[in-house]
């Protein structure tokens, strides 16, 4: 579950992230640029070939990362053919999934560490305000490497919860959780002094 | 500055756990993630500045690739979808919250109750039906219905459950409160 990149290796992978990134940029103005059903039909056609050129169980992948979707596409698609507009409410969907397609296919060929390489490349004329790249590597390393933390003591304080009440754990678990984020926090922030400070 | 950096990284950590945990039962057997709870809890307990930073520091996550929205949902993609306009109020949401802990007067638990429902649900949901009406091509007032009726009742638990965690942290620690301090 770590992240949304694709075991399977294609050619997109070596492929330079910021070189990705814009084309991603530049095909998403391009989709809102067009306005028929049929050039975006057209569009997401080519989507799907773009994903089938990795192969059928990267294409698969892609396909599942789009069925969070569907609620949308049911409710747009239901609202436009009663609104009595069908031409808008396709277009309006094959706009939407082939956006969301396009941009899974980058996240899905692009690893983690080049992502981050650039944002904070992105990041650098931030830097005079105190955000300098340093900083931000920093923030980002702790927060990914907490999140498992905090998820085992969100566990371990719903067991103690259920060690002591017939009842099912409700919002009260989430005053020691913060809590535990709080203290976290402040014993990172001693750790990170005591080793010569964040920089 | 460590502080800062510490508690921002943290709570960013802490949205995305809220949204990792299977829905837990919030209040009675109502089942609704927990994820916009964090954004209010950033605001309510981090203050404007750092809370509005620790949402910012999540979406750079899920941008990342991290599949860490209520679902699994996570990638550059989100931004592509409907619910973008939510995504990019919640860091405004946070601030909204956090200088209003930081100016109110009023007891901490009610305070935050009130400020998680102008922050999280009034300043939020003016992004949330913005983008609705944006990418689905519905009007605003439709989407302002939809989002009234799928999103509300839920919004309104968190906001007063937002309120009685912030006065639990405030009972039990006074100084963690930074918003307070």
């Amino acid at each position: 579950m770590l992240t949304l990149t694709s075991p399977v290796e294609t050619w997109a992978h070596p492929l330079p992230a910021g070189l990705k990134l814009a084309a991603l940029a530049l095909a998403t103005t391009g989709l809102f640029a067009l306005q028929t059903p049929p050039a975006l039909g057209l569009a997401c056609a080519l989507t799907g070939l773009l994903f089938l050129t990795g192969g059928t169980s990267f294409a698969r992948t892609g396909l599942r990362l789009l069925w969070p979707l569907w609620p949308f596409v049911v409710i747009v698609g239901l609202w436009h053919l009663w609104t009595g507009n069908p031409t808008l409410g396709a277009a309006v969907v094959l706009r939407m999934v082939t956006a969301v397609a396009l941009a899974n296919f980058v996240t899905m060929t692009t690893r983690l560490s080049e992502m981050l390489a650039v944002f904070q490349w992105l990041a650098r004329p931030l830097a005079p305000l105190g955000l300098s790249p340093r900083r931000l590597a920093l923030a980002f390393a702790l927060a990914i490497r907490f999140i498992p933390v905090m998820l085992d003591r969100l566990g371990q304080i719903g067991m103690s919860w259920r060690a002591r009440s017939p009842r099912r754990p409700r919002w009260r678990v989430l005053v020691p959780a913060t809590l535990a984020a709080l203290d976290d926090a402040d014993h990172v922030a001693e750790a990170l002094r005591a080793r010569g400070g964040a920089g | 500055m460590e502080r800062n950096l510490t508690h921002i990284a943290l709570f960013a950590a802490l949205i995305a756990v809220l949204g990792l945990i299977p829905k837990i039962d919030l209040a009675g057997g109502v089942p609704i993630t927990a994820q916009s709870l964090g954004v209010m809890l950033c605001g309510t307990v981090l203050g404007a500045k750092r809370g509005a930073l620790a949402v910012l520091l999540f979406l750079a996550l899920v941008a990342l690739g991290l599949p860490l929205l209520s679902g699994g949902r996570g990638g550059l993609s989100v931004f592509a979808s409907p619910s973008v306009g939510f995504l990019l109020g919640f860091p405004v949401a946070a601030f909204v919250i956090g200088w209003l802990m930081e100016r109110t007067t009023l007891a901490t638990g009610l305070a935050a109750t009130a400020a998680s429902v102008i922050g999280g649900i009034g300043v939020l949901y003016v992004f949330g039906i913005i983008g609705i009406a944006q990418m689905t091509g519905v009007s605003i007032k439709e989407a302002s219905l939809g989002a009234a009726l799928s999103f509300l009742p839920g919004d309104a638990i968190k906001a007063v459950i937002a309120g009685l965690v912030t006065q639990s942290l405030a009972r039990m620690r006074p100084a963690s409160l930074l918003s307070r301090a």
